[in-house]
Parts: structure tokens; C-alpha cells; sequence
């Protein structure tokens, strides 16, 4: 069965009036396209609301398109379940291409859209390269997400990558390929991994193209990672901060024991050269002072409190 | 399954650049021109950039075809964007 498909009202996405102008149209569709561009924004769900901007524009600015998804009227409401009513475009003929706008090449549109405006006929981006010539397979991006103790000892990890291919009767299907691949010692977050070879087909004889992957590192709830240097956060009582100490310390590829000098305050930084990520040369690790003040839950605990107090007497934290 | 090679540090021509990042050459000399990307080499058939230009040369493509903008916004965005990269690895 399939999935029922949603109404989208193209004019709310764009936060436009049914009656906007092209101008309007095309105003209010920068401004949302600046803000959701995937490059610019880092929220996750960015992505998306840059293609649903898209998509709607796409409709929106084309007299044609917007006088026939005018035709529903105000009847329809967003993520209502939706089916073109039949005949519904005739008198209208969609000759403009689709976009090829979208983040990361050819647009996705809906399926909404799609049950309107169709995936075939409406051009989509138009082959660089005649079928007759030889050509060079198209470069392929993906991304990898790794635990960052990997980047300490290198790992092999199993790929899954869904990658359209093109049946045996011209029909495009998503693929599932399964790469084995060594994710070196040493890799740093943003690090681009080419693999020659393994991206699209080449064309007429052509050579394949490469497939490029981003490594990214898994958020991690200790360390902090700066190209080859990693910080972590050091919780020290106020008699170890102050008198010194030595400390385990974590790190990513096990603990280390840290000399603690005297008066290491909240906020100092305390280096372990060699310690961050490995490389020529490799990066450093940080351990952040911060300092736990004990609760005084007991009288002995607010005693030995009053008596920090008397032995400190002239000391006046709000001084300059 | 296969294993195929890895390659971690590798250089990048001009063409090859072109192709991974979908972008024509001459947008890419004139973001060269503006100093968006540096690659080594003295004549656009020498140049060879290096791996990390490559996600930046993506950007830039991005940024081209989403926004029509030239390539002299695109170096002023990319120079906004790494101060902005900087402030947040500070914060964090």
C-alpha cells in the first residue's frame, strides 16, 4: 500500500500571502534561503527546511505551476492526506525543467510535488555528458561518523552506501553497497578519505569516479576536539587544586597519571604534549581545571568550613 | 566486498577539482583569483590543491548555485564563516 501522501501549503513554507507578488514571492524565499542554507546553518533539521523552501519556490515562482496548485484553493490544509483529483492539470503544461537548486545537487522534491508535477518529464538536470561519449563516472560524497578512539588507533569499519544506479530497463533504483574500509590512525574531524574508483560509472568506456568521505567524529560526553587537540575537563577538590595533587586523568586512548602543580585555579589549562589525536606532530591534550566545592551537609563539614573561614580571614573573594 | 585504497593526503588539479565539487573551471579560477582557495603550483595546469580544499571548494560550489552570488561574495562568505568556526571552537 502506498503512503499516503501529505498537502503541503507552499505559500505558509514561504510565509507568503495567496495573493503575493513574484517579487514578494521571490523576497521571502532568499531571506529563508539564506537562513536554512545547510553551509550556514548547522542546526540538524536545516537541511530539510531548505528543500521544503526550495520545492516551494520552485512551484511558487513559475506562473504555470502556481496557477495549477492555485486551483485547490484554500480548502487544503499542510499534512492533510492528499490526492490529485483527476484531470486536475489539464489546460496546463509544466515545460519548465526542475530546478536543479537543492543542497547537494538534483533536488529531492516530495512526493507531494511529485503527485502533482511528476519525476519524469519535467526534465530534472539535464546530462553534462552525451551517453555516446566517453566519460568520466560521477564523484561521489559521503560522510562517515567514527567514535573518536578510532582516530587514536585507526579502525576498519563496514560502509553501507545507498547509491542511485540504473536498472536494466533505464529505471533508476537505490543500490546498497557494502564497503570494507581503514579509516587511518591519526584521522582528524573535516578529513576528506578519497577512494579511487568506487563512485559512479563511467560512461562509453569511461573510467569510474571516486567516492570522497568526510569523516566526523561521534559527539563525545568527555572530550572536546580542536584539529589534533583534545580537551577535557579536570573536577578537582580545592584542597587539591590549591595544595597540587597527581590525578587520573582520562583520555582517549586510556588514563594518565597528571601532576597537579600548586595553585592550579578553575579555568587553568594543564598540557599533556603528545596526548591529543596522533600525527606528525601529534596534538596535545588539555585538562581543564574546574574546582567541586564540597557540600557541608554535617556539623563536623561546616566546622572544618568556619575554620577555612578564621585561617582566611582577611581574604575577600569580591576584591578586585 | 572489497577494500579499496585509502588515500589520506593527496593533491587535487584543477579538472579533478572541477569534477568532484561539480563546479566549471572558471568559477574556480576566480575563486582562486579571490584567494578562497589556495592551491600550489603558479599556472592553473600546475596547481594542485590540497585534500582540505576540497569540502571548501563544495561550499563555494554550493553557495554559487544556491545564491547566484560571484566569486567575490563567496571568498567574503568563506572568510565569515571560518571566523565564525573559530568563535564556536572557542566557546565550546
Amino acid at each position: 500500500m502506498l503512503a499516503a501522501v501529505k498537502f503541503r501549503d507552499y505559500y505558509e513554507t514561504l510565509g507568503v500571502p495567496r495573493t503575493a507578488t513574484l517579487d514578494e514571492i521571490k523576497r521571502a524565499y532568499r531571506k529563508l534561503a539564506r537562513k536554512f542554507h545547510p553551509d550556514v546553518n548547522k542546526e540538524k533539521d536545516a537541511e530539510a527546511q531548505f528543500k521544503e523552501v526550495g520545492e516551494a519556490y520552485a512551484v511558487l515562482k513559475d506562473p504555470e505551476k502556481r496557477a495549477a496548485y492555485d486551483r485547490f484553493g484554500e480548502n487544503w490544509k499542510a499534512g492533510q492526506d492528499f490526492q490529485p483529483p483527476p484531470n486536475w492539470d489539464a489546460g496546463f503544461e509544466f515545460s519548465g525543467a526542475r530546478p536543479a537548486g537543492g543542497a547537494g545537487g538534483g533536488a529531492d522534491f516530495s512526493d507531494f510535488f511529485e503527485s502533482l508535477f511528476g519525476r519524469g518529464g519535467m526534465g530534472g538536470e539535464a546530462p553534462r555528458q552525451g551517453r555516446t561519449m566517453r566519460a568520466h563516472g560521477e564523484d561521489h560524497h559521503a560522510k562517515v561518523v567514527i567514535p573518536l578512539e578510532d582516530a587514536y588507533t585507526g579502525s576498519r569499519r563496514s560502509l553501507a552506501l545507498r547509491m542511485p544506479e540504473l536498472d536494466d530497463e533505464g529505471r533508476v533504483a537505490l543500490k546498497t553497497r557494502t564497503l570494507e574500509v581503514t579509516i587511518p590512525k591519526g584521522i582528524k574531524a573535516g578529513q576528506t578519505l578519497r577512494l579511487q574508483g568506487q563512485g559512479g560509472p563511467g560512461f562509453g568506456g569511461g573510467p569510474p569516479g571516486d567516492l570522497y568521505l568526510e569523516v566526523e567524529f561521534e559527539p563525545h560526553a568527555r572530550f572536546r576536539v580542536d584539529g589534533r587537540d583534545v580537551t577535557v575537563d579536570l573536577p578537582l577538590a580545592p584542597w587539591e587544586s590549591e595544595l597540587g595533587t597527581t590525578a587520573r586523568v582520562p583520555t582517549p586512548s586510556g588514563e594518565v597519571e597528571l601532576t597537579v602543580p600548586p595553585h592550579s585555579g578553575a579555568g587553568r589549562k594543564l598540557r599533556l604534549r603528545g596526548r591529543g589525536l596522533p600525527g606528525e606532530p601529534p596534538g596535545d591534550l588539555y585538562a581543564i581545571v574546574s574546582v567541586v566545592l564540597p557540600r557541608a551537609e554535617t556539623d563536623a563539614d561546616k566546622d572544618a568550613y568556619r575554620a577555612l573561614s578564621q585561617a582566611f580571614s582577611r581574604f575577600d573573594p569580591r576584591a578586585g | 566486498m572489497n577494500m579499496p585504497i585509502v588515500e589520506v593526503e593527496y593533491r587535487l588539479t584543477l579538472v579533478e577539482l572541477c569534477h568532484a565539487c561539480e563546479a566549471r573551471e572558471e568559477d574556480v579560477r576566480a575563486w582562486v583569483d579571490e584567494g578562497a582557495l589556495e592551491p600550489e603550483g603558479r599556472q592553473p595546469h600546475d596547481w594542485r590543491f590540497a585534500a582540505a580544499a576540497l569540502p571548501r571548494a563544495r561550499t563555494a560550489a554550493r553557495l554559487a548555485r544556491d545564491f547566484e552570488i560571484d566569486a567575490r561574495a563567496i571568498a567574503l562568505v568563506l572568510e565569515l564563516m571560518d571566523e565564525i568556526d573559530r568563535l564556536r571552537a572557542r566557546l565550546a
